[in-house]
Protein backbone atom coordinates (compact mmCIF):
# COMPACT_ATOMS: atom_id res chain seq x y z
CA UNK A 1 0.00 0.00 0.00
CA UNK A 2 1.00 3.61 -0.48
CA UNK A 3 0.52 6.91 0.57
CA UNK A 4 -2.13 7.67 -2.38
CA UNK A 5 -3.79 4.47 -2.00
CA UNK A 6 -4.40 5.38 1.57
CA UNK A 7 -5.56 8.53 0.82
CA UNK A 8 -8.05 6.87 -1.55
CA UNK A 9 -9.48 4.63 1.00
CA UNK A 10 -9.90 6.98 3.73
CA UNK A 11 -11.90 9.11 1.73
CA UNK A 12 -14.45 6.58 1.30
CA UNK A 13 -14.51 6.33 4.80
CA UNK A 14 -15.15 9.69 5.82
CA UNK A 15 -17.84 11.58 4.95
CA UNK A 16 -17.56 15.14 3.63
CA UNK A 17 -13.72 15.64 2.87
CA UNK A 18 -13.13 15.58 -1.18
CA UNK A 19 -9.68 13.58 -1.86
CA UNK A 20 -7.58 16.59 -2.17
CA UNK A 21 -8.60 17.57 1.40
CA UNK A 22 -7.58 14.06 2.94
CA UNK A 23 -4.66 14.87 1.05
CA UNK A 24 -3.73 18.12 2.61
CA UNK A 25 -4.22 16.33 6.09
CA UNK A 26 -2.41 12.82 5.35
CA UNK A 27 0.70 15.34 4.34
CA UNK A 28 0.43 17.72 6.81
CA UNK A 29 0.37 14.66 9.57
CA UNK A 30 3.52 13.73 8.08
CA UNK A 31 5.28 16.32 6.97
CA UNK A 32 4.65 17.78 11.26
CA UNK A 33 6.57 14.32 12.34
CA UNK A 34 9.34 15.01 9.94
CA UNK A 35 9.80 18.75 10.72
CA UNK A 36 9.84 17.22 14.47
CA UNK A 37 12.18 14.57 14.05
CA UNK A 38 14.61 17.57 11.53
CA UNK A 39 14.33 19.55 15.23
CA UNK A 40 15.80 16.81 16.84
CA UNK A 41 12.53 15.72 19.07
CA UNK A 42 10.85 12.63 19.50
CA UNK A 43 7.91 11.44 18.71
CA UNK A 44 5.41 9.32 20.92
CA UNK A 45 2.27 8.39 19.03
CA UNK A 46 -0.05 6.05 21.88
CA UNK A 47 -1.20 2.66 20.67
CA UNK A 48 1.30 3.09 17.72
CA UNK A 49 4.91 3.59 18.20
CA UNK A 50 7.77 5.78 19.01
CA UNK A 51 10.45 7.38 16.29
CA UNK A 52 13.47 8.50 18.26
CA UNK A 53 16.95 9.66 17.47
CA UNK A 54 20.18 8.16 18.00
CA UNK A 55 23.46 10.36 18.34
CA UNK A 56 26.40 8.42 16.18
CA UNK A 57 29.52 9.69 17.36
CA UNK A 58 32.45 10.52 14.83
CA UNK A 59 34.61 8.13 13.97
CA UNK A 60 37.63 7.28 11.60
CA UNK A 61 36.68 4.97 9.22
CA UNK A 62 38.53 2.80 6.37
CA UNK A 63 37.91 2.97 2.46
CA UNK A 64 37.45 -0.72 2.39
CA UNK A 65 39.45 -0.65 -1.54
CA UNK A 66 42.57 1.80 -0.95
CA UNK A 67 43.21 1.60 2.84
CA UNK A 68 42.81 5.19 3.36
CA UNK A 69 41.51 6.42 6.61
CA UNK A 70 38.33 8.76 6.40
CA UNK A 71 36.99 10.90 9.15
CA UNK A 72 33.19 10.31 9.34
CA UNK A 73 31.33 12.95 11.06
CA UNK A 74 29.18 12.43 14.08
CA UNK A 75 25.29 11.74 13.13
CA UNK A 76 21.88 11.46 14.17
CA UNK A 77 19.95 8.28 12.89
CA UNK A 78 16.52 7.29 13.66
CA UNK A 79 14.82 4.34 15.00
CA UNK A 80 11.32 3.43 15.39
CA UNK A 81 10.05 1.59 17.90
CA UNK A 82 6.49 -0.63 17.68
CA UNK A 83 4.17 0.27 20.67
CA UNK A 84 3.55 -2.65 22.87
CA UNK A 85 -0.53 -2.99 22.52
CA UNK A 86 0.52 -2.96 18.49
CA UNK A 87 2.84 -5.53 18.69
CA UNK A 88 0.75 -7.91 20.79
CA UNK A 89 -2.24 -7.33 18.27
CA UNK A 90 0.16 -8.39 15.63
CA UNK A 91 0.87 -11.60 17.27
CA UNK A 92 -2.39 -12.49 18.73
CA UNK A 93 -1.44 -11.65 22.36
CA UNK A 94 -4.25 -10.95 24.32
CA UNK A 95 -3.80 -7.39 26.61
CA UNK B 1 5.95 15.50 19.99
CA UNK B 2 2.76 13.70 20.77
CA UNK B 3 -0.25 12.40 18.90
CA UNK B 4 -1.99 15.87 20.36
CA UNK B 5 0.82 17.86 18.76
CA UNK B 6 0.44 16.37 15.43
CA UNK B 7 -3.70 16.53 15.86
CA UNK B 8 -2.89 20.92 16.46
CA UNK B 9 -0.79 20.68 13.50
CA UNK B 10 -3.97 19.69 11.66
CA UNK B 11 -6.24 21.98 12.97
CA UNK B 12 -3.84 24.92 12.55
CA UNK B 13 -2.66 24.29 9.31
CA UNK B 14 -6.00 22.29 7.76
CA UNK B 15 -8.13 24.41 9.62
CA UNK B 16 -10.54 21.70 9.86
CA UNK B 17 -12.11 21.55 13.02
CA UNK B 18 -9.94 20.15 16.49
CA UNK B 19 -12.32 17.04 17.10
CA UNK B 20 -12.49 16.24 12.94
CA UNK B 21 -8.63 16.66 12.77
CA UNK B 22 -8.19 14.29 15.98
CA UNK B 23 -10.50 11.79 14.26
CA UNK B 24 -8.75 11.69 11.11
CA UNK B 25 -5.12 11.15 12.84
CA UNK B 26 -6.65 8.24 14.66
CA UNK B 27 -8.30 7.18 11.04
CA UNK B 28 -4.51 7.57 9.20
CA UNK B 29 -2.49 5.58 12.16
CA UNK B 30 -5.29 2.81 12.28
CA UNK B 31 -5.29 2.71 8.67
CA UNK B 32 -1.43 2.01 8.51
CA UNK B 33 -1.91 -0.54 11.29
CA UNK B 34 -4.42 -2.96 10.07
CA UNK B 35 -2.64 -2.71 6.45
CA UNK B 36 0.60 -3.99 8.35
CA UNK B 37 -1.80 -6.57 10.58
CA UNK B 38 -2.76 -8.05 6.93
CA UNK B 39 0.83 -8.60 6.23
CA UNK B 40 1.23 -6.04 3.92
CA UNK B 41 4.09 -3.23 4.09
CA UNK B 42 3.04 0.44 3.51
CA UNK B 43 5.23 3.59 1.80
CA UNK B 44 4.36 6.66 2.61
CA UNK B 45 6.71 8.73 -0.14
CA UNK B 46 8.94 11.38 1.60
CA UNK B 47 8.71 10.15 5.19
CA UNK B 48 9.17 5.95 4.91
CA UNK B 49 8.44 2.34 4.43
CA UNK B 50 6.78 0.41 7.19
CA UNK B 51 6.69 -3.50 6.67
CA UNK B 52 6.35 -6.34 8.62
CA UNK B 53 8.70 -9.62 9.10
CA UNK B 54 8.18 -13.02 10.14
CA UNK B 55 11.29 -13.99 12.62
CA UNK B 56 11.26 -17.98 13.57
CA UNK B 57 11.35 -19.36 16.81
CA UNK B 58 14.94 -19.45 18.43
CA UNK B 59 17.03 -20.18 21.56
CA UNK B 60 17.32 -16.86 23.51
CA UNK B 61 19.83 -16.85 27.10
CA UNK B 62 18.73 -14.64 30.29
CA UNK B 63 22.16 -13.27 29.89
CA UNK B 64 21.45 -13.24 34.15
CA UNK B 65 20.57 -16.61 34.84
CA UNK B 66 22.33 -18.02 31.89
CA UNK B 67 18.79 -19.92 31.37
CA UNK B 68 17.75 -20.86 28.01
CA UNK B 69 14.74 -20.10 26.91
CA UNK B 70 12.38 -20.71 23.94
CA UNK B 71 11.63 -17.05 21.91
CA UNK B 72 8.65 -17.53 19.98
CA UNK B 73 8.01 -16.89 16.64
CA UNK B 74 6.59 -13.44 15.76
CA UNK B 75 5.96 -10.96 13.64
CA UNK B 76 7.87 -7.51 13.89
CA UNK B 77 6.81 -3.97 12.59
CA UNK B 78 10.29 -2.47 10.89
CA UNK B 79 10.45 0.93 9.58
CA UNK B 80 12.93 2.21 6.81
CA UNK B 81 13.21 5.94 6.71
CA UNK B 82 12.95 7.31 3.35
CA UNK B 83 16.35 9.59 2.17
CA UNK B 84 14.56 12.79 2.17
CA UNK B 85 13.71 12.13 5.87
CA UNK B 86 17.12 10.53 6.82
CA UNK B 87 18.65 14.02 5.51
CA UNK B 88 16.63 16.32 7.37
CA UNK B 89 17.42 14.26 10.63
CA UNK B 90 21.12 13.94 10.20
Amino acid sequence: MTKSVMIEKITEKVEGLTRKQVETIVNTIFDSMKDALARGEKIEIRGFGNFRLKERAAKTARNPRTGEKVQVPSKRVLHFRVGKPFHNALNGIAE
Amino acid sequence: MTKADVVNNVFEKVGLPRNEAQELVEIVFESIKHTLMAGESIKISGFGTFSVRKKNARIGRNPKTKQEVEITPRRVVTFKASDQLKEGVK
